[in-house]
């Protein structure tokens, strides 16, 4: 992993943020909290702390609302179990844990909250401090060391981007980038 | 030793007065008294409480009190619920059941809360204490149903097995099958956690059919609505309820002997479940809804008007939770129906969204506590609060003993005065006098703090979160608060002044946690050095806090007070606040 990101008291969260919702989604104003606080986006997306700050694309706008770790206080299969009155496809959220070979901790986030994989790798990406390669279907993941892998319901390990988009959503269990050899294994047969 | 005089009792007599003590906290005094008292005192203990388990060492229980049946064991600290705490922080268990495993062959009940066990602990319960009789795993992570099999095939006492809210790889359904056919003392099973497609439901009522006392039970979303009948048709006596999903198309066969089934469950007090409901179904519980006591629907989608005449057909409840969907005017229902009413909690349906779903306010909650004189506990979620209804609810409430107040935007004023909500807190504390528990949010100053070290003198745990101005807040509370056991605070603009001028209150509580907020690493380090029976554990992943200034903030804190020591089982991302810290890093 890389060495530490400095601690940025000015961090501007609008400038660095990175893909919460939908393309397409006006942003809102950010919760309102102390500049700390801004600074600790949600498991769910990418942590501002790892962001990359100048690489930052907008091509999608930013979220409506910043997600804050820890509020509201609820806790996450409360939260798998939401569906909003809007309609059905929209209700409940996806959460998966994300490991990363070699990294210190595990992270959750919430697949719904992407809508492809660009998303999706980005957000990891983000997390993680790292890059994951590019993608072709017979190849893999090429030019990097790492490649973002998942367990689908029968427990088999995948390559993150086999399958269609929603396939993906609604069969992964869990996420886990891994690293060398295994990683290379993995994305040379499809 | 003194020689005994004519006044002493003989131990015997000491150890069977003991014996009506049942409570920790007067076994703790009684131990106290005398060095006599002490010994006898503890041998004779058999139930014991850890609320955390870093703060002694299980050499040190076992040392202490050699024959010990039943133990309690806390791990992770609350906020680990709302992923605060990042895994592999702690909290594992083997440790205890491999020494326990020796040293108390007899033990019988094990009760853990928010920590990590593994299949390899399960299968040493299963192995080592054939006389387990509960085993309540609580928040609990790290197994899966491999290990709930061992302990199915060994435990032949067991009565009660409870996996509320914890998180279980769900490997196969099967491992209901490992109950042996002679297995008969079942009788409070919580199942709801488990994922799996195939919790293998013949072997469920089997189970079901063969265990004569079960009271309580419990299932997993995956158990079709269709299934209900035939399972509590086998299990007329239960008490406590809770169903699958709720939700299947409407069919005639299935609804009548739903209903049936319902009927014949003479002392059916407790449901819960309700996962995916739907209105059509309702119904069937019609004719258990006057005697229940308890009824969770928080994770039922049921709106009004079904949600409401449900809740108006239950004047026993004491114990309601539901989503917000309930609405005010749901909510007033409730406060004219259920008269003896003891605990409401309220969910958001939609914690996340932009603008609000549905209209419960803050009048819902003031019309509860005008129309149910018993309401102790409380816990809602909303969108909008004021000082006058908090003043309201606090008058007609005064014998609250856990309010707890999560307002979605967690820094929003008072609606219609625009001032922060100090005034309404504050009266909360003020004619609670036996308030235990306090969640805050809202827009709030140091004021608050003010109030509520000043009067709320029994309570035990407060939970804080973007709220204060300065480190006035935190040492009022820390000077005030006399009964103060745990405080749990995120996103505030304090920290060191407070904590180094009020250090040693922190030996008195169990914990301390704070995150996002001001407080240095230079003051950890202080604190770390001035008080060698706390653990200071600070919690970063951008690095070891050697790589930056003393005045940076750490990310996470966790202070606890402990007679073990710092603790060995840190993964890379904690650190310890020591006396050697400083020498242990060069």
């Amino acid at each position: 992993m890389e060495g530490s990101v400095g601690y940025d008291n000015d961090l501007n969260l609008r400038a660095t943020e990175l893909r919460l919702g939908l393309p397409g989604t006006e942003p809102v104003s950010i919760v309102r909290s102390n500049k700390r606080s801004l600074q600790q986006v949600a498991d769910d997306d990418c942590g501002v702390n790892g962001c990359k700050s100048d690489d930052q694309n907008e091509t999608a706008p930013p979220p409506p609302k910043a997600q804050i770790v820890g509020w509201p206080p609820i806790r996450s299969y409360r939260k798998n179990n939401i569906q909003t009155k809007k309609n059905e496809s929209e209700g409940g959220g996806i959460y998966v844990k994300v490991s990363m070979d070699g990294a210190p901790y595990l992270r959750k986030i919430d697949l719904k909250i992407y809508s492809g994989y660009p998303e999706l790798l980005q957000a990891i990406e983000n997390m993680f401090k790292f890059t994951i390669g590019e993608y072709s279907e017979r190849e893999g993941y090429k030019g990097s060391d790492y490649a973002p892998t998942y367990e689908d319901k029968d427990g088999d390990w995948m390559l993150v981007g086999d399958v269609p988009w929603e396939m993906f959503i609604t069969s992964c269990k869990r996420l886990r980038i891994m690293k060398g050899s295994e990683a290379r294994g993995l994305g040379c047969g499809v | 030793m003194q020689k005994k005089t004519a006044y002493s009792f003989p131990d015997e007599i000491l150890e069977h007065v003991f014996s009506f003590i049942q409570s920790g906290k007067d076994r703790n005094a009684a131990s106290v008294v005398c060095k006599s008292w002490y010994e006898i005192e503890r041998w004779c203990r058999r139930k014991i409480f850890v609320g955390n388990c870093y703060a002694v060492s299980p050499t040190m229980v076992i040392r202490r009190f050699p024959d010990i049946r039943s133990i309690e064991l806390k791990g992770k600290p609350h906020f680990a619920d709302f992923n605060l705490v990042p895994d592999g922080w702690g909290g594992y268990v083997l440790p205890w059941i491999s020494e326990m495993a020796g040293a108390y062959p007899w033990l019988e009940e094990i009760r853990l809360k928010r920590m990590v066990i593994t299949d390899e602990s399960l299968e040493l319960v299963a192995k080592s204490f054939t006389n387990v009789q509960v085993l309540v795993l609580f928040s609990c992570e790290g197994f899966s149903t491999d290990g709930l099999a061992a302990i199915a095939a060994s435990c032949k006492n067991l009565r009660e097995l409870d996996l509320r809210d914890s998180e279980v790889d769900d490997l196969s359904g099967h491992w209901l099958n490992h109950f042996p056919d002679t297995y008969t003392s079942l009788v409070s099973l919580n199942i709801s956690c488990l994922g799996s497609d195939d919790v293998s439901f013949s072997a469920l009522e089997r189970l079901v059919g063969r265990c004569p006392n079960l009271r309580r039970l419990l299932l997993n979303r995956e158990v079709p609505l269709d299934k209900i009948a035939n399972l509590l048709s086998r299990a007329p006596q239960l008490i406590e309820f809770g169903t699958g999903t709720y939700a299947a198309e409407l069919r005639s066969d299935v609804y009548s002997n739903l209903a049936e089934a319902f009927c014949n469950c003479k002392e059916l007090k407790c449901l819960s479940g309700f996962w995916d409901a739907v209105p059509a179904y309702l119904p069937v519980i019609y004719s258990v809804c006057s005697r229940l006591t308890s009824l969770n629907l928080s994770y039922a989608p049921i709106q009004n008007p079904d949600l409401t005449k449900l809740v108006s057909q239950c004047p026993s409840l004491q114990r309601m939770l539901v989503l917000d969907y309930i609405e005010d005017s749901g909510l007033e229902v409730l406060a004219s129906s259920c008269k003896d009413l003891q605990e409401l909690r309220v969910f958001p349906s939609d914690p996340f969204g932009e603008e609000p779903n549905v209209s419960l306010t803050e009048k819902g909650l003031v019309a509860v506590s005008s129309g149910c004189p018993k309401l102790q506990s409380v816990l809602y979620f909303c969108r909008q609060m004021s000082n006058a209804a908090l003043v309201t609810i606090a008058q007609n409430c005064p014998n609250f003993t856990r309010f707890r107040l999560c307002l979605l935007d967690p820094k929003i004023a008072d609606y219609r005065t625009l001032q922060p909500l100090d005034v309404g807190f504050g009266a909360i504390v003020e004619h609670c006098k036996d308030l235990r528990r306090l969640s805050l949010s809202g827009l709030l100053t140091d004021r608050v703090f003010e109030y509520i070290g000043m009067h709320a003198k029994k309570l035990e745990m407060l939970s804080v979160a973007f709220a204060g101005e300065s480190d006035l807040a935190l040492h009022h509370v820390l000077s005030g608060c006399e009964s103060l056991r745990k405080l749990e605070i995120m996103n505030c603009p304090f920290g060191d002044k407070a904590l180094l001028a009020n250090a040693a209150k922190l030996e008195t509580m169990r914990s301390l946690w704070m995150s996002s907020c001001s407080v240095s690493l230079g003051a950890c380090k202080m604190l770390g050095q001035k008080m060698p029976r706390l653990n200071i554990e600070v919690m970063d992943e951008k690095g070891p806090p050697d790589s930056r200034a003393e005045s940076d903030p750490v990310d996470k804190l966790y202070i606890y007070r402990s007679v073990a020591g710092p603790r060995f089982d840190m993964p890379p991302f904690v650190w310890t606040m020591d006396e050697d810290f400083a020498s242990e890093l060069s």
